[in-house]
């Protein structure tokens, strides 16, 4: 095989590992436009919350420590110096649920009925309130998130590709990152996981029933309330599986909140409403962009393709297909 | 009753406002440009710390410099030019010095400050060549410059191929703002003097994705890699390039890509990255302990004093230092401790920080000496290579200070400040 021909094999494998990471994060956003019509632009917050939370848990950080010291004159930081990973992910699915029960108590209860531009105004209040409350709870430096993930170049995938170029050619083998495959499998495990609750499970049902119409939910006795804390905790669950997965890569920071802007291209051609539109709208977005960067970046002078040449492949789309590749269909009755 | 409280209330709170606005009118006013939250936050506030901890310092130790207390307001920018400016214009007024603490804010407010009279110090970043004094009045940007900071990674990457890196490779990762790119004119200045091909990527704000740039690294196997880049851009490059096993010794950041906040993330894979330096880590100084004894101690650390001795943290003790040296200078040559912001910047133009100076502030083999001049702002153009070992997390110097080009970085300086002059219709000083 030609060198060329392996490295964009390479470029595309890249491309479809870094759209599942996209796809985590768009996810999370198709849970709950799906369920409530919200537009959660507090998305991308909500893993960074979740990741902090995690690693507050796993170092024994004392939450509010710096205000409790500055209020009290003490000198708090750590209540026990380490906590095993099992049980920190566990308590932060246990936060990230009181987060959604707290949330509906105190935002959505408030604005039921309202206009989808109202809630979704109140999601973006709500990611910079949760960003200053992230903030004053764990503090703004940067953390090392390790849960046991391995990361790093695949040195078998290396060693079983090195042979496939031809004899004498300059070649080093495919380049794929451990932590990518992980977060592929991941990702298979989440929706297949996500499929077979909403399929064959109760509280499933009703949250189809839920999305498919609310009025005809409640007349059969769904509780709309219950259903969105439901759907709010998923999906911060879902955020806490992107948290994991972008704050093992790049250390937890708050710059990690910036992923739901990579989320929204994968939206925009997968559909709002669709999870395996957020899947495959992931993987064409990631593999867009590299193969954007790597074969036309270096005619731009400027280059950096990657970032808006998405938005590029998101704005085409729109225009012939609105409602993105497996979005509901928009159906106007004159 | 309610009018006759009202009126106490009201009469109260003028002669507070007024009191604080005549002790901000009688102190030295030296506003901070921080960034505290946002994306790079985990570097803006080690930083700030330094200052504010070191102006503390000052205030407790010496009553301030020449018995005036510093004031120092902080401005949140998070790290947006836009806002910069705002904060600039909202505390200029009486202002010593501002310290933007962005080059994309530094270059906004380069114009703004000469015509108002105020002087900006942008410590080893901002516009270049603004180490002409000549032409920029109320710039300073010493001890080193961007292009001597690439001028000076080229000659370690010399001296480790005994002087010869003809056909050899070396791409720039770089933020793409104008920080970013402050070193591609020098880069390609000294490619075509020493033959070496340079490789330009770009890396979009924030640079939490990078695979597509290291992708393209692993496959033209550059030689050596330079960066430019802050914040998360810099913890997911050094992870990138421990990922695909770019040998971290041939790995070099600009004095901005070399923090702990940088190399953490990374782990053991950070192993044996390199970074250039201006100023030494640690706490092992009279400084430190100064600030320990009359900040921490007391209960007065900024933050909550996690950050002392880090990167970020003694570099901010370094530019408060030089900027309240500006003021003793200015103190003396004027003969009052009531300094208006042209004298302060009369003082910035004569401040000497010989080895004798830095070991009376307390910064002995801190940093290396250096002097402003009239015609020179950018100061001795001196800079360190570091080494991270990731077993014993800590920074280790492995060179001596050294010099850039200074054929290449003056005459660069020369045509971009004469550039600038003639488009400002500047006429030259210091003749």
């Amino acid at each position: 095989m030609s060198v060329e021909l392996l490295n964009f094999i390479e470029t595309v494998l890249n491309g479809l590992m870094s759209g599942v990471m996209y796809s985590l994060v768009a996810l999370g956003f198709v849970l709950i436009f799906k369920a409530s019509g919200v537009f959660n632009f507090a998305q991308g917050v909500f893993a960074l919350f979740a990741a902090l939370t995690l690693v507050g848990y796993q170092t024994g950080q004392v939450p509010f420590a710096h205000l409790i010291n500055e209020l009290f004159g003490t000198n708090y930081h750590n209540w026990y110096a380490s906590m095993p990973n099992f049980l920190a992910i566990l308590l932060t699915m246990v936060t990230m649920i009181a987060l959604a029960w707290i949330i509906e108590r105190l935002v959505l209860k408030h604005l039921v009925n309202q206009d989808p531009i109202i809630l979704f105004m109140a999601t973006i209040g709500l990611a910079f309130a949760l960003e200053g409350v992230g903030d004053l709870m764990w503090g703004s430096d940067v953390k090392v998130l390790d849960v046991g993930i391995p990361s790093g170049g695949s040195i078998w995938l290396e060693e079983a590709t090195i042979g496939l170029a031809a004899e004498g050619s300059d070649y080093y083998g495919m380049y794929v990152d451990v932590l990518n495959i992980w977060a592929t499998v991941i990702a298979v495990i989440l929706v297949v996981t996500l499929a077979l609750f909403s399929q064959y499970t109760k509280t499933g049902r009703a949250l189809r029933a839920v999305a498919d119409d609310h009025q005809a939910a409640l007349s059969v006795g769904i509780s709309l309330r219950s259903i969105w804390i439901l759907v709010w905790a998923i999906s911060g669950f879902i955020a806490m599986v992107a948290g994991i997965m972008w704050g093992t890569e790049s250390g937890v920071q708050f710059s990690l909140s910036l992923i739901a802007l990579k989320a929204l291209p994968v939206l925009i051609l997968g559909g709002f409403t669709s999870i395996p539109g957020a899947i495959i709208g992931g993987l064409l977005i990631g593999v867009g962009e590299k193969l954007a960067e790597i074969y036309i970046g270096g005619y731009f002078e400027t280059g950096a393709l990657e970032n808006w040449f998405a938005y590029v492949m998101a704005l085409v789309f729109l225009l012939f297909r609105p409602q993105g590749l497996f979005g509901d269909k928009i159906i106007e009755r004159v | 009753m309610r009018i006759k409280q009202l009126l106490i209330g009201m009469t109260a709170s003028v002669i507070a406002v007024s009191s604080y606005i005549e002790m901000a009118v009688a102190d030295l006013k030296f506003p901070m440009l921080v960034y505290r939250t946002g994306a790079y936050a985990p570097n803006g506030i080690p930083n700030a710390d330094g200052f504010v901890d070191y102006y503390k310092m000052i205030n407790a130790r010496d009553g301030g410099i020449g018995g005036e207390k510093i004031f120092h307001p902080e401005c949140e920018t998070g790290y947006k030019t836009q806002v910069g400016v705002e904060c600039y214009e909202k505390n200029k007024k009486d202002a010593m010095v501002f310290q933007p603490m962005s080059t994309g804010i530094t270059y906004q407010l380069i114009p703004k400050a000469t015509a108002d009279g105020v002087s900006i110090y942008s410590t080893g970043y901002g516009r270049t060549s603004a180490a002409n004094g000549k032409v920029f009045k109320w710039v300073f940007n010493a001890p080193v410059t961007y292009w001597d900071g690439a001028s000076i990674a080229v000659r370690h990457i010399l001296k480790q191929n005994l002087g010869n890196i003809k056909g050899k490779k070396i791409a720039l990762v770089y933020h793409n703002s104008a920080y970013g790119k402050e070193p591609i004119r020098t880069l390609e200045t000294l490619a075509k003097k020493h033959g070496y091909k340079l490789m330009l990527l770009p890396v979009d704000h924030p640079g939490q994705e990078q695979k597509a740039t290291w992708l393209k690294i692993r496959k033209a196997r550059p030689n050596y890699v330079l960066m430019w880049g802050w914040g998360v851009m810099n913890q997911v490059a050094i992870k990138s390039a421990a990922s695909i096993k770019f040998p971290m010794e041939n790995f070099i950041g600009i004095w901005w890509s070399g923090s702990e906040n940088d190399v953490l993330p990374a782990g053991q894979g950070a192993h044996g990255y390199k970074s250039l330096t201006f100023n030494a880590p640690g706490t092992d100084y009279q400084v430190h302990k100064d600030i320990k004894k009359y900040v921490h101690d007391k209960g007065e650390a900024s933050g909550d004093g996690s950050h002392f001795g880090t990167v970020l943290y003694n570099r901010g003790l370094f530019q408060a230092m030089v900027q309240v040296e500006a003021a003793t200078v200015a103190q003396k040559i004027h003969g009052t401790s009531k300094i208006t912001p042209a004298m302060y910047r009369d003082g910035f133009e004569n401040v000497n920080l010989t080895a004798k100076r830095l070991e009376e502030l307390g910064f002995k083999d801190f940093a290396p000496p250096f002097k402003i001049t009239c015609e020179n702002h950018g100061g001795s153009g001196l800079a360190a290579v570091q080494q991270w070992d990731a077993k014993a997390k800590k920074w280790n110097m492995i060179t001596e200070y050294m010099y850039g080009d200074s054929d290449v970085v003056q005459k660069l300086i020369a045509e971009d400040s004469s550039k600038y002059a003639a488009e400002q219709k500047i006429a030259e000083r210091c003749n």
